[in-house]
């Protein structure tokens, strides 16, 4: 959906090699990370890129572990398109955008193996923490999945475990010991698009709109392509695919100096 | 006997005293209570001669009667055009007003004349009580605009964005060729070459954004230059 008849223009500019708003094709807009936002999260980040912002609030609880993986813990990603942030949004089912961006989101974090998921084992094959990832879009103006895969590592970093009875089997979440959860890589999605034949980084609303194709390029900090994927109906050649992957390299880098 | 309590251009807050007694007038953004002058809304105060205004900072854009406005066409009725003029509510522009010949309404479809999409210049030609607007074409140079972008600014900043005697948006033109529409509602039809029309567009979105700062026709000139380049 395009508002009003700019349709035309983004495109010619694009050919061009401009952006609307006058950034460069490989800029972001500002990022800015607020911590800790909720009292009640065990760890909670929201991030604004532009005027797109995300939510995402991490809790804690506890489980079986599945029997494949008995001595490792596990994480559940959920996203939530509140119909306010956009006026594409509708109330109801979880529509195929969020689930996707949900999925991506966990992949990242799995494949990365950016929580320690061994360390998440309270007692093998008996219990497990389970760390539930919530994401909740407040504003949509583009670019969710870079802005999802941040909040939810940012409120990783600030995630501590309540306090845990394990004779009685109950958590107590008004009290947090000290110790954070084993977060040992950051992973960070980039996403590139493709619009008239041109690749560019972070698009508003508008521009993912008439966007071809895009690529999300999860990369964590030892400089490992962690997970990947494609959207849209235009095709990608390798060259453009590669160059993606060099972008996503470089861009991840500098996303993952916003990270304290 | 009257005196001013703040002074002009200062900033008020709703149900702030502005003046007493009864040599002032109470203008739009104040009312009057008793003796004095009360504001209703936030933004400045402006004193011309005895009336008292207070002009808001921020808002949608209220229609007034006579005023040039950009719109566009949201809906295709039976009898007329429902448009969008970014206010509270969409406008309404009869076939009457919009075609000079007569049409057999039971015969022809006017989405003819205008489609959902189309890009109009249009004036107001009536707000009722009920705050239902009505637009009309019967004037010149009300016609619809081909092609081109809108750019949507909030419509207090209309008169930086037009500049004295029309200042502003004349350097604009000069530097980006482009062909400007400013309508009183804060629709702006920008029309030329796409990369000449982002400049035209950011150009305005910069005097949107510091319109409050002294010397910006200075400032607006220097990116002219630079982007020109």
């Amino acid at each position: 959906m395009i508002r009003d008849n700019s349709k035309g223009y983004i495109l010619e500019l694009a050919k061009k090699g401009v952006r609307d708003d006058g950034r460069g094709l490989l800029n972001y807009r500002d990022i800015k990370i607020e911590y800790d936002i909720s009292n009640n999260a065990e760890g909670s980040a929201a991030v604004t890129i532009g005027k797109t912002r995300v939510v995402c609030g991490v809790k804690l609880s506890t489980g079986e572990p599945y029997p494949d993986k008995p001595d490792e813990g596990s994480i559940v990603v959920n996203a939530e398109f509140a119909p306010i942030s956009s006026p594409t949004f509708e109330p109801g089912a979880p529509g195929e955008e969020s689930i996707e961006l949900a999925r991506v989101v966990d992949r990242g974090i799995r494949e990365s193996r950016a929580v320690d998921f061994k360390k998440l084992c309270i007692k093998s094959g008996e219990k497990m923490w389970m760390v539930m990832i919530d994401l909740y879009i407040q504003n949509h103006d583009g670019n969710l999945i870079d802005a999802a895969a941040l909040a939810a590592i940012a409120a990783l970093t600030k995630a501590k475990f309540p306090k845990y009875d394990m004779e009685t089997d109950t958590i107590d979440y008004h009290e947090h010991k000290k110790d954070k959860l084993p977060l040992v890589r950051h992973p960070i999605a980039c996403t590139i698009h493709k619009m008239n034949g041109t690749l560019f980084v972070d698009p508003t609303f508008d521009e993912e709109a008439l966007s071809d194709a895009r690529l999300t390029v999860t990369v964590s900090e030892d400089g490992n392509i962690n997970a990947m994927q494609k959207g849209g109906q235009a095709g990608l050649s390798e060259d453009e695919i590669l160059k993606g992957v060099e972008i996503a390299l470089e861009k991840s880098n500098e996303i993952r100096k916003h990270l304290k | 006997m009257g005196n001013l309590v703040v002074n002009e251009k200062n900033i008020v807050i709703p149900g702030e005293e502005i003046a007493n007694g009864m040599d002032f007038l109470p203008s739009f953004g104040t009312y009057r209570d008793g003796e004095s002058i009360i504001a209703n809304r936030l933004g400045l105060v402006s004193v011309r001669n005895r009336v008292i205004k207070v002009i808001a900072l921020n808002g949608v854009y209220m229609p007034q009667m006579e005023d040039l406005i950009i719109g566009i066409v949201k809906d295709v009725g039976f009898s007329g055009w429902t448009i969008d003029i970014g206010s509270v509510t969409y406008a309404n522009l009869p076939v009457g007003e919009a075609v000079r010949d007569k049409v057999e309404l039971l015969k022809s479809d006017i989405s003819k004349f205008y489609e959902i999409g189309d890009i109009i210049i249009t004036k107001v030609m009536n707000v009722t009580k009920s705050r239902i607007v009505q637009l009309s074409m019967r004037d010149h140079g009300l016609r619809k605009l081909q092609g081109g972008i809108i750019v949507k600014v909030v419509p207090q900043k209309i008169p930086r964005i037009i500049g004295k005697q029309g200042s502003m948006v004349g350097m604009i033109k000069e530097y980006t060729k482009c062909d400007i529409s400013v309508g009183q509602n804060g629709f702006i039809w920008i029309c030329g070459p796409a990369d000449k029309m982002n400049i035209t567009k950011r150009a305005i979105k910069l005097i949107e954004e510091k319109s409050h700062i002294s010397g910006l026709t200075d400032k607006v000139k220097e990116f002219l230059e630079s982007e020109s380049k």
